[in-house]
């Protein structure tokens, strides 16, 4: 389970513009370098972000080989109402890790 | 005669501003990295040394070696027990005769009361376990004090880092004391005040320690660069947390 940092606040108003951060630990490894021996190292990279709210998609991204190590991804929503955002990083390797977090709308 | 003495005062002032730099001018790296780098640090959720200390924290409550025993076995709550730990070092140990950092007495704490190997240079665990101990410092300011004991090793510190090396035949202080916040292609020249090891180097795209910057800056000026835990190495690193007593611990910290 490769580490993560998310940052959304915990309650928001109704209709309220807010702000969520999200940070994940990977190499981001681009597939043109290589290793001590001469070998390229294979690319490995999160080719794919995608964020639900209460299972709606709100925001998703595509990520190349130019994005460096430990992507951060910050964006906006809007704050409909209270429930589940859900944030998931797949890689080159088809695994997807998934993190949830609740939030309050007023 | 009076235009000998002003003369020799004079040379000696300039001697004294292009030799040390003086408290009060003291900055750390953090104000000559740009303002991206330094939100970047500010900002814990954007902080990618923060991984680090995340992982550290997993580490520290992992019981590891033959001894089966974790780091919060003995040292408990990090939070207090790891508290004001990291302005401490380097110290000097008795058993062996010579300082060791913060990164030297992870792997002795291993080696003696874990029954396990060391941990490489630079792994990411290493580095991880580091940031998370320098971490519970942060906001501390460093206490390194030279002794009776340490002497030898500062004074050798010292003289590395005013010594000429490498094919450009440069030493540290003659970027790092006589011309910081000046520019070496792109780059601004800091001061060289080791506050936020390990640090979250961009360039890197990792978790890096002290002594692999100054490996780097060795390279830089055509150097053999020191052994990763090399005598010459803990020498610069006391002398340099000597040279930055009172500065603030920022660990994890970000730069370019």
């Amino acid at each position: 389970m490769a580490r993560v940092l998310i940052n959304l606040p915990a309650e928001a108003k109704r209709g309220e513009i807010i702000e969520i951060k999200t940070l994940i630990a990977h190499p981001m490894e681009t597939g043109y370098r290589l290793g001590p021996t001469g070998v390229t190292i294979p690319r490995d990279i999160i080719n794919r972000f995608v964020c639900t709210y209460n299972g709606e998609e709100v925001f998703r991204a595509e990520l190349f080989p130019a994005i460096a190590a430990n992507p951060f991804i910050a964006f906006f929503t809007v704050a409909t109402e209270s429930g589940e955002i859900a944030f998931s990083w797949t890689d080159d390797h088809g695994e997807t890790q998934t993190e949830v977090r609740q939030i309050t709308v007023e | 005669m009076r235009v000998l003495v002003v003369a020799v005062i004079a040379a000696a002032t300039a001697a004294a501003a292009a030799g040390e730099i003086a408290p009060a001018d003291r900055r750390s790296g953090y104000d000559f990295a740009g303002p991206e780098t330094r939100a970047m640090q500010d900002d814990d959720t954007a902080n990618p040394g923060m991984l680090g200390v995340l992982q550290g924290e997993t580490l520290w409550t992992a019981k590891t070696g033959a001894a089966e025993r974790s780091c919060a076995d003995c040292h408990g709550d990090p939070r207090t027990s790891m508290t004001g730990v990291a302005v401490r070092y380097p110290v000097f140990e008795p058993r062996l005769a010579r300082p060791l950092d913060l990164e030297g007495r992870i792997n002795r704490c291993r080696t003696e009361h874990q029954d396990a190997e060391p941990l490489a240079a630079e792994s990411e665990d290493l580095l991880a376990l580091t940031a998370f101990v320098a971490y519970q410092s942060r906001g501390l300011p460093i206490v390194v004090q030279g002794n009776a004991e340490l002497q030898p090793f500062l004074d050798l510190g010292n003289e590395l880092f005013h010594r000429r090396q490498g094919q450009l035949n440069l030493s540290c202080s003659q970027c790092h004391d006589d011309n910081w916040g000046k520019r070496l292609a792109g780059a601004v020249i800091p001061q060289a005040h080791p506050t936020a090891y390990p640090v979250y180097r961009l360039e890197w795209q990792s978790l890096g320690s002290l002594q692999r910057r100054l490996r780097n800056c060795m390279i830089g000026v055509r150097a053999e660069p020191y052994e990763y835990g090399a005598p010459e190495a803990i020498a610069l690193e006391l002398y340099l947390m000597v040279r930055a007593r009172g500065m603030l611990i920022e660990t994890p910290g970000v730069r370019p």
